[in-house]
């Protein structure tokens, strides 16, 4: 089967932007069924989605994670290896936070990440690039009482995928959040600011508007840069759904 | 505020997600452990060999316990459970052929698990749940046409034994839920 090129997956996407402008330009989430990432065809339902209103839903209440499931060092991803990572050294922190501005406390964030050349420690990544003895890229940390967390890494490279021909990512971080309900739960993805790939990206472009798009992307910030060591990035998260505490006047 | 938005989970979260016994949420030895187990197809009819699925059950008093992903403090590895806390949490990768399973308790206080799907070329996860006690209605249940309903009941194998397929597009497509 012959590739899509990238023309033609950019021509996709200029449509599908072109409908979410002139319908409300207010989609956050992306359409499961976005058809320039090609793999969602097959994957999302075609049904609408079944509301459900039950104040005692389970789904209201959601996991904990606690002092046992993080050790200090999680939160350091060019650490726990024999040397030293290759790549550009970065600090990366935020916070967490629900709809109506309160802070997420306590919870956990997961990060995974490909290396500086743009490989994931993965066996089923064959990107011709090379592993890095001394990277892995996952790691995880609790929110601190202001909703805070922080990770140190080295900056991921862009790598290429099969979505279409001449398909590269954007360099990326790979989270995973939880909040007090599972309803929160939330895995996306952060981006770095200023990356030429952007437009060719038919996952991030699979958010339609430009403003929810934009909260994908994270800041640099000098005040964060660690002299002699690390650049510092700040990215913010604002978890979606409703909890058993959450009430619309909260909006 | 204005929610961040969701991107796939993509295919390569295996060594960064699952976690050792993340599918064993009920006690070690439990007596009245059971198992839930099945695929998860797309809309093709074929399995899909890197879904993530995660489950939720509330334990006692409605509230999760931390010691899901124990941590061993000297090598940095998981530790796995402690073996007598019921966190209320799972999680588990579908294998290669798609298949999956867990050990967990009955739910109580609500007749369903609740779980939650992620899998490359999902853009946004999914919601449902897996109703065990077959004679369980609420309004969720008795707001859906029959063969709809039926996407949300386990089959009964055997005494302890629950299968629940996932089906992301097709005719016998799971009910999907909506929180918002």
């Amino acid at each position: 089967m012959t590739l899509p090129t990238q023309h033609d997956i950019s021509q996709e996407i200029a449509q599908l932007v072109a409908t979410d402008t002139a319908t409300s330009g207010t989609a956050h989430h992306p359409d499961r069924g976005y058809a320039p990432y090609r793999s969602s065809l097959l994957r999302h339902p075609r049904q609408p989605l079944v509301a459900v209103g039950d104040p005692d839903a389970a789904e209201l209440r959601g996991p904990v994670f606690g002092t046992t499931d993080v050790t200090e060092l999680d939160a350091d991803l060019t650490r726990g290896h024999t040397g030293e990572p290759l790549g550009e050294r970065i600090t990366v922190t935020g916070r967490v936070l629900d709809r109506g501005g309160r802070p997420v406390c306590g919870q956990l964030v997961e990060v995974w990440q490909a290396n500086a050349s743009g490989r994931y420690a993965h066996q089923r990544d064959q990107h011709p690039a090379p592993l890095d003895p001394h990277f892995t890229g996952a790691g995880r940390c609790l929110t601190d009482d202001q909703g805070r967390y922080a990770f140190t890494t080295i900056k991921p490279g862009a790598y290429p995928w099969r979505n279409h021909h001449n398909a590269w990512r954007p360099a990326h971080i790979h989270f995973s959040l939880f909040g007090t309900a599972f309803t929160q739960r939330l895995v996306t993805q952060m981006y770095f600011p200023g990356d030429p790939l952007f437009p060719y990206d038919p996952i991030l472009q699979s958010v339609t508007s430009s403003a929810a798009r934009a909260c994908l992307v994270a800041t640099y910030d000098h005040d964060l840069t660690v002299p002699e060591w690390s650049l510092g990035y700040r990215w913010d998260i604002v978890l979606d759904g409703p909890t058993a505490t959450w009430t619309e006047e909260d909006h | 505020m204005h929610p961040t938005p969701s991107q796939t989970v993509g295919p390569f979260y295996g060594y960064a997600l699952p976690f050792p016994g993340g599918g064993e949420i009920a006690p070690a030895g439990h007596p009245d452990a059971i198992t839930v187990h099945g695929h998860v197809y797309d809309g093709a009819g074929a399995p899909i060999p890197d879904a993530l699925l995660e489950f939720w059950q509330p334990g006692d008093g409605r509230a999760g316990r931390p010691g899901s992903l124990r941590r061993d403090p000297a090598t940095g590895g998981f530790a796995g459970r402690d073996g007598v806390t019921f966190t209320g949490f799972g999680r588990i990768a579908t294998d290669a052929d798609g298949h999956w399973a867990i050990r967990t308790l009955p739910p109580s206080g609500a007749p369903y698990l609740s779980v939650c799907v992620f899998a490359r070329g999902l853009l946004h996860h999914l919601f449902t749940r897996a109703y065990l006690d077959p004679d369980a209605t609420d309004p969720l249940l008795a707001g859906l046409a029959p063969e709809r309903r039926a996407t949300l009941r386990t089959d009964r194998e055997g005494p302890r034994t629950h299968r629940f397929d996932i089906r992301l597009q097709g005719p016998e497509e799971t009910v999907f839920l909506d929180f918002r």
